[in-house]
């Protein structure tokens, strides 16, 4: 055993003790042939809203516990946040202060919870200071940290992965935004992991397909994507992926679930049903139809649910 | 084996940021994730060749410069009309390239002046078979393409951000004045894709111009019409990489598509700029009998017998590692082909002292160049004719 992977256990072992008899961590994809899907939509003041869905989601009566279904003390936790659209239409700071402060309420240390995303310009122009030492949060794009040398691989695409997600985090929360996209139809869950890798902007023909899916299939993503938790503080049903105040909404709420797939394909509803109600034609009349979550959803991919039976929502 | 213009190997690798770090979770622990944060703006040199340039940052000024060929549309939003994928961009994203970027509705490439790799090569590297036999071609590129082949074997430079790999600061006259000092008679614009740093080749060109030195053009032809006749109108070369007959494996294999490439053959043609071809032979994708024969009558009937065609091994890399290296059968294969129809310039490539890497006069069947992989064994052209029967072989062969 190398040095590090034995620090690493040790690490774990600790962290476990200290806890007692754990839980094993949330699954971050059910078994898409048998289960059903939870997704919950919580729309209050922020950080009602997210204990309320997270105590609904794991059926408990305390957020704390809640999350602790989801880590485990001594892991490390990245908070993969959005912020490509500026201030407006990016995951907020107000939500992640709230996840943060829940995760270290369920044991894990603040200095084991980094805030992530593309480009240090991104999180600041979203308002995250960058921070990359001391013993708080910290916060960093990928640009800081680099991607690692190798390939990988899966379906059409074939990407480097950022080192966040390889080399320091244990675990990933995804928080992505409710909004439109003018190539992909959709951004949400699936999409937010386009993040992860470093070339993005090969994966965007035909609206996307199958590479939004490929690109959340490589093991390395679909192992450490814990929970997905969408910021739909405002949301978009226009105009995206850039931030347009002429169309967006205040949904006023979170979406919160663990099948990234049902979060798609919910959210995807709910951008439609607004787009109506404003006298606005379909995704798909638009010829941009999310084709990619129902790729998702493929025995290829098998990353999770797209079929409404199988959808439990629960509204709160 | 070095093959056709790949790029050097010393090439700057993809920035991994701090790479010589020890980064892992317990460097992170530690607080020394961030450790080498100032190494991702790299502090070492591109290459002991270009020790007395600094290494850029990521975000710096001197590299954006306004695109040549966009529109502007509503919501901020621009098209980019530079190369056939037409990529309509929202404010804050970058086009397929990875290299141009709508900021606040103007597009601007993110690589003018930002070569991440130079080196001095044999032309014949290029392969320019008939362009200056036997001279080195200072060769550049920066970070990006418009394509992402699956056999690419430039992949770390040519499917990246400018951002994620180490770059130098080289204005076009800094280009023509090492160029002239390595002594080449060419610059090129080669082992990417030159169409995605287009701005800056064309500056380049026209300071190797002013220095006596001539420019060369590598690149798949996956150009739009304007920007290519504008290019023809400076370059003094221009060698395509068809990379096969079919929309099919263009889909498929590319990421892009035949008939505009096709499209800019015929134009470079039709405007006088030298052209050679170069077909990658993969095996199974683009290697029946069919195709090939199909490829060379359309070349014969579109282009001319005279345009050098190079049928080139392939070797396994990127994403296509499953598939063996070409077999020199396939490439004899393709040659005959080429033969029958009539080509008169039909070259085999990545097999050093493969007997098709000389030049036969069409006139009298002598070798009028002889080559040894990248180099020249002997050259009996005079003033561009068979020095036996005085036949004209096409081709620059005047400083």
């Amino acid at each position: 055993m190398e040095r590090r992977d034995f620090l690493r256990r040790s690490l774990f072992v600790a962290g476990a003790a200290l806890v007692g008899d754990l839980a094993p961590p949330v699954r971050a994809h059910p078994d898409p042939s048998t289960a059903t899907s939870k997704v919950v939509i919580a729309r209050d003041r922020m950080a009602q809203a997210l204990d309320t869905a997270m105590q609904s989601f794991f059926d408990r009566d305390d957020p704390i516990e809640a999350w602790r279904q989801v880590v485990r003390p001594g892991e490390v936790v990245g908070l993969k946040v959005n912020c490509l659209a500026g201030k407006g239409l990016s995951t907020t700071p107000e939500l992640v202060d709230v996840i943060s402060e829940r995760l270290q309420q369920a044991g894990v240390g603040k200095d084991h919870i980094v805030i992530w995303d593309r480009q240090n310009s991104d999180l600041e122009d979203a308002g995250f200071g960058i921070i990359t030492s001391g013993s708080g949060v910290r916060a960093f794009g990928n640009d800081a940290i680099g991607f690692e040398p190798h390939l990988q691989t899966f379906g059409s695409a074939g990407s480097l992965l950022c080192r966040t997600l390889t080399r320091v985090c244990d675990a990933v929360i995804n928080l992505p935004v409710l909004k439109d996209h003018g190539i992909t139809g959709v951004s949400l869950a699936l999409k937010n992991l386009f993040g992860a890798i470093h070339n993005p902007n090969k994966y965007h023909l035909n609206a996307g397909d199958p590479y939004v899916a490929d690109v959340y299939a490589f093991p390395e993503i679909r192992r450490k994507v814990r929970l997905t938790i969408c910021d739909a503080t405002v949301a978009q049903y226009e105009g995206g992926p850039a931030f347009m105040p002429r169309w967006v909404w205040p949904f006023g709420g979170v979406i919160v679930g663990t099948d990234p797939v049902a979060i798609d394909h919910v959210g995807w509803g709910l951008i439609e049903a607004k787009r109506t109600e404003v006298g606005m034609t379909s995704l798909t009349e638009m010829g941009r139809e999310p084709r990619y979550i129902a790729t998702a959803a493929d025995a290829t991919h098998e990353l999770g649910t797209n079929d409404t039976g199988r959808i439990e929502i629960v509204e709160i | 084996m070095e093959t056709i213009d790949r790029a050097p190997a010393d090439h700057a690798p993809i920035d991994r940021g701090p790479a010589d770090q020890p980064l892992n979770r317990r460097a992170f622990l530690k607080g020394a994730a961030l450790l080498g944060v100032a190494a991702a703006c790299p502090c070492a040199v591109i290459s002991s060749r270009a020790a007395s340039a600094a290494t850029i940052p990521g975000e710096d000024d001197r590299f954006v410069t306004e695109a040549a060929f966009y529109e502007k549309l509503d919501n901020l939003k621009i098209r980019c009309v530079l190369c056939p994928k037409e990529c309509v961009i929202d404010n804050r994203e970058r086009g397929y390239c990875g290299v141009r970027e709508n900021r606040d509705g103007t597009y601007y490439t993110l690589v003018h002046s930002r070569p991440c790799t130079h080196h001095t090569d044999p032309i014949e590297k290029k392969p320019l078979f008939h362009v200056l036999p036997g001279t080195r071609a200072f060769s550049i590129s920066t970070a990006g393409c418009n394509v992402n082949c699956k056999f690419c074997q430039n992949w770390q430079i040519s499917q990246v951000r400018p951002e994620q790999v180490r770059s130098i600061h080289m204005p076009p006259a800094k280009v023509a004045s090492m160029a002239k000092q390595a002594g080449a008679a060419s610059i090129a614009y080669t082992y990417g894709e030159p169409v995605v740093f287009y701005e800056y080749m064309r500056d380049a060109i026209d300071a190797g111009h002013a220095e006596g030195i001539k420019s060369v053009v590598i690149t798949g032809g996956y150009i739009q019409q304007k920007p290519l006749i504008e290019l023809c109108a400076h370059a003094d070369a221009i060698k395509v990489d068809l990379k096969a007959f079919s929309e099919s494996y263009y889909a498929d294999v590319v990421s892009g598509e035949l008939k505009p490439v096709l499209d800019a053959l015929v134009t470079m043609r039709k405007h006088g700029t030298w052209t050679e071809i170069v077909y990658l032979v993969v095996p199974t994708l683009n290697d029946s009998d069919d195709e090939l024969t199909g490829l060379c009558r359309w070349i014969r009937s579109e282009l001319g017998v005279d345009v050098p065609v190079h049928f080139t091994r392939f070797h396994p890399d990127y994403l296509l590692k499953h598939l063996p290296p070409t077999p020199v059968r396939t490439l004899d294969r393709a040659k005959a082909i080429a033969d029958a129809e009539g080509l008169q310039y039909v070259y085999v490539g990545n097999v050093p002292g493969h007997s098709s890497e000389n030049t036969r006069c069409p006139g009298c069947g002598q070798v009028v160049i002889a080559r040894s992989g990248f180099f020249v064994r002997s050259n009996r052209l005079r003033d561009g004719r068979c020095s036996e029967c005085d036949h004209e072989i096409p081709g620059v062969w005047s400083h």
